[in-house]
């Protein structure tokens, strides 16, 4: 995991805004979202559908820009990185799950793990991607296609891969969404044991159990961040 | 795991629409160089057909040079010497001229070192009245063949029997109306002449001409020592421009004169060589113009023909890109979270492209090659006529277009913003 000043939180989010346009309206999807997360901090951002969860995610994870407020991750302020440097600090920073996973398909479950070192290139990504394959109970399926695997199967591989350059943020979008409760715990410990490690999870869930893994709850509502536990 | 993993796993995995894109630049290429190769091999046919027309004119030609050389050798022509300022329109309205030289001329070529000429007989001609005949006459004063001086004893014998002293030949019309024999003796222009000769009919001016000895008729003329031509019989000349060869050497001894040419059967037959010769080289020319004409259609067609099919091949690889595009969107999404950038994306879905490009060419070469093996034709490769640095640009720019006709779908592809896509709400 790359090293983090104690002093800097890993995300540092002031009155975050953002306003989508469709068919000549306006819908707001933030407004003026503040949050702070932390090393080792596992929190879930919660709210009904079409709150604005994957929206804040997406503005954390440096795929869209907001519109107002200010935001710093691992330190830097990022709002006004060009592409090119939105991309290598999304390489070197952040780690994605999505509940569709997002797993290539014509690759085997290694490959798909090993897609971020083309970003990125690291040493020993093979041993490290079956160390974490391992971990996550599917080393016997390395050498499968996305469609030969379980739901589960493919969520633990997105997280796999998610986690393959040791990023300081985890960024989870319904991570358990498409999963049974069995593999929801599988995944979820595993993002549990990240954040025991160090890292920072945000985990976008309207899950209850889910929920309660987090230590802080940002719970939305049209946009609006109407409480934080 | 490297891109070129990435690239050919999703060729593999979406193998159907890359076949179909490289078919596209294989027809392509094909077209192009199965253009070249026809409109090589028609040249080559053209040439070869060229060639061989060429080669039987020459020889038809050679044949004809022969010809009338051997024709002229064997039958060799007669030329008329006339005076210097002899209208040539009034011998050929009257068959003789009224100017006079002097009879010595005959002498003077005799004594010469001619070689171009064997005979030459002078003549002293008038049209005249019979009146005891009461008739008009040609009256035709010869002598016979005068020996030319450094020819005698290899003399070729006579062409013209002469008419002796106080006698006279007589054509058709003037014996066979008064019924005169040979032998009989007639009145001619107060003379008593002995009739040596009577002859058939010949149906022309030679029907109504008396013969008689050269000094009798300048007698009766009145012009002493005088003739009005020379007639030279069977010239020869080894060049072709025979009239040349012997005006120039008669003109270099009688500078005074003049020389036209008696037709003869061998100049006809050279008139007609010369314009057999003239006809073959207008067909040469001919089948020249219409082969240019026909190359320049055909090259025309396959120029239209290989743009336009190169054109369709790139819509087409332009529409397969787009198709992946689309069909991968999600892929281009989570690459770029995962922190590809955007070049890079555009690198790998670019790279299908210019493979597409690569091996389509490379297989269309491969292609031909069996092709040419197949129907023995050969040397496809000798047809299309490119050396290695063309067959190298060839290989090389085919991909390039293939990546370029890939560039605008792959590109906004690869620009897409990947939250529009990631999106769950």
């Amino acid at each position: 995991m790359n090293e983090l000043s104690k002093s800097n939180p890993v995300v540092f989010a002031a009155g975050l805004g953002k306003t989508y346009e469709a068919k000549g309206k306006k819908v707001v999807a933030l407004d003026g979202i503040s949050l702070e997360v932390n090393a080792g901090e596992f929190v879930s951002v919660c709210g009904p559908s079409g709150c604005g969860k994957s929206t804040l995610l997406l503005i954390l994870g440096l795929l869209l820009k907001q519109d107002e407020g200010s935001l710093k991750l691992s330190g830097t302020d990022v709002s006004d990185l060009s592409q090119s440097s939105k991309s290598s600090f999304r390489a070197e920073h952040i780690g994605f799950v999505f509940q569709d996973f997002h797993l290539i398909p014509y690759l085997s479950v290694m490959d798909n793990i090993l897609v971020p070192s083309l970003a990125k290139p690291v040493e020993n990504a093979a041993d490290r991607a079956r160390m974490l394959l391992s971990e996550m109970g599917i080393e016997n399926r390395c050498d499968h296609l996305p469609s030969a695997l379980s739901a589960g199967e493919r969520q633990r591989t997105a997280l796999v891969r998610a986690l393959l350059l040791q990023p300081e943020l985890i960024l989870a979008d319904e991570p358990t969404g498409n999963l049974d409760r069995e593999n929801s715990t599988i995944v979820l410990d595993h993002l549990a044991g990240y954040t025991d490690r160090g890292g920072a999870v945000i985990m976008a869930t309207h899950d209850n159990e889910a929920m309660e893994r987090t230590g802080t709850r940002i719970v939305l509502d049209e946009g609006r961040q109407i409480s934080s536990k | 795991m490297n891109a070129k993993t990435l690239v050919i796993r999703e060729i593999l995995h979406r193998r159907w629409s890359f076949v179909i894109g490289v078919v596209a630049v294989m027809v392509s290429v094909s077209c192009l160089l199965g253009s070249l190769a026809l409109l090589e091999r028609f040249d080559r046919a053209t040439e070869q057909e060229l060639g061989k027309i060429n080669s039987e004119t020459e020889k038809i030609l050679k044949g004809h040079e022969d010809g009338i050389r051997k024709a002229m050798k064997g039958l060799g022509f007669n030329i008329h010497i006339y005076p210097e300022g002899q209208d040539l329109a009034e011998i050929y309205s009257k068959g003789y001229g009224e100017e006079l030289m002097p009879e010595s001329y005959v002498n003077k070529l005799a004594e010469s070192k001619i070689v171009t000429v064997n005979h030459l007989l002078p003549r002293l001609t008038q049209m005249i009245e019979w009146p005891e005949g009461e008739t008009s006459v040609l009256l035709f004063g010869i002598r016979g063949e005068e020996p030319i001086a450094h020819r005698s004893g290899k003399r070729k014998g006579e062409l013209l029997d002469p008419v002796g002293e106080g006698e006279i030949a007589l054509g058709y019309e003037l014996h066979h109306r008064r019924n005169i024999k040979e032998g009989d003796s007639v009145e001619f222009r107060g003379k008593t002449l002995k009739v040596s000769k009577v002859h058939g009919r010949r149906g022309g001016i030679d029907d109504i001409t008396a013969w008689v000895a050269l000094p009798a008729v300048q007698e009766m003329l009145g012009k002493p020592g005088k003739i009005n031509s020379i007639l030279a019989l069977e010239c020869n000349c080894e060049s072709l421009d025979r009239l040349g060869e012997v005006t120039r050497e008669i003109m270099a001894i009688l500078p005074n004169t003049q020389v036209i040419e008696v037709e003869s059967r061998a100049l006809a037959r050279a008139q007609a060589r010369n314009g057999a010769k003239a006809l073959r080289i207008q067909e040469m020319e001919n089948f020249v113009r219409d082969r240019e004409k026909l190359r320049d259609l055909r090259a025309a067609f396959a120029n239209f023909f290989v743009v336009l099919v190169t054109l369709l091949s790139l819509v087409c690889i332009t529409y397969l890109t787009a198709s992946n595009v689309r069909e991968r969107i999600h892929e281009v999404g989570a690459l770029c979270a995962i922190g590809l950038s955007h070049s890079k994306v555009l690198q790998v879905i670019l790279s299908r492209a210019v493979l597409m490009g690569l091996i389509g060419a490379l297989l269309s070469v491969a292609l031909l090659s069996i092709c040419g093996v197949i129907l023995q034709s050969g040397g496809v490769f000798d047809l299309i006529g490119f050396d290695a640095y063309s067959w190298t640009a060839l290989i090389i720019a085919v991909p390039l277009m293939s990546g370029a006709a890939a560039w605008l779908p792959a590109f906004f592809g690869a620009r897409r913003a990947p939250a529009e896509v990631l999106r769950n709400e």
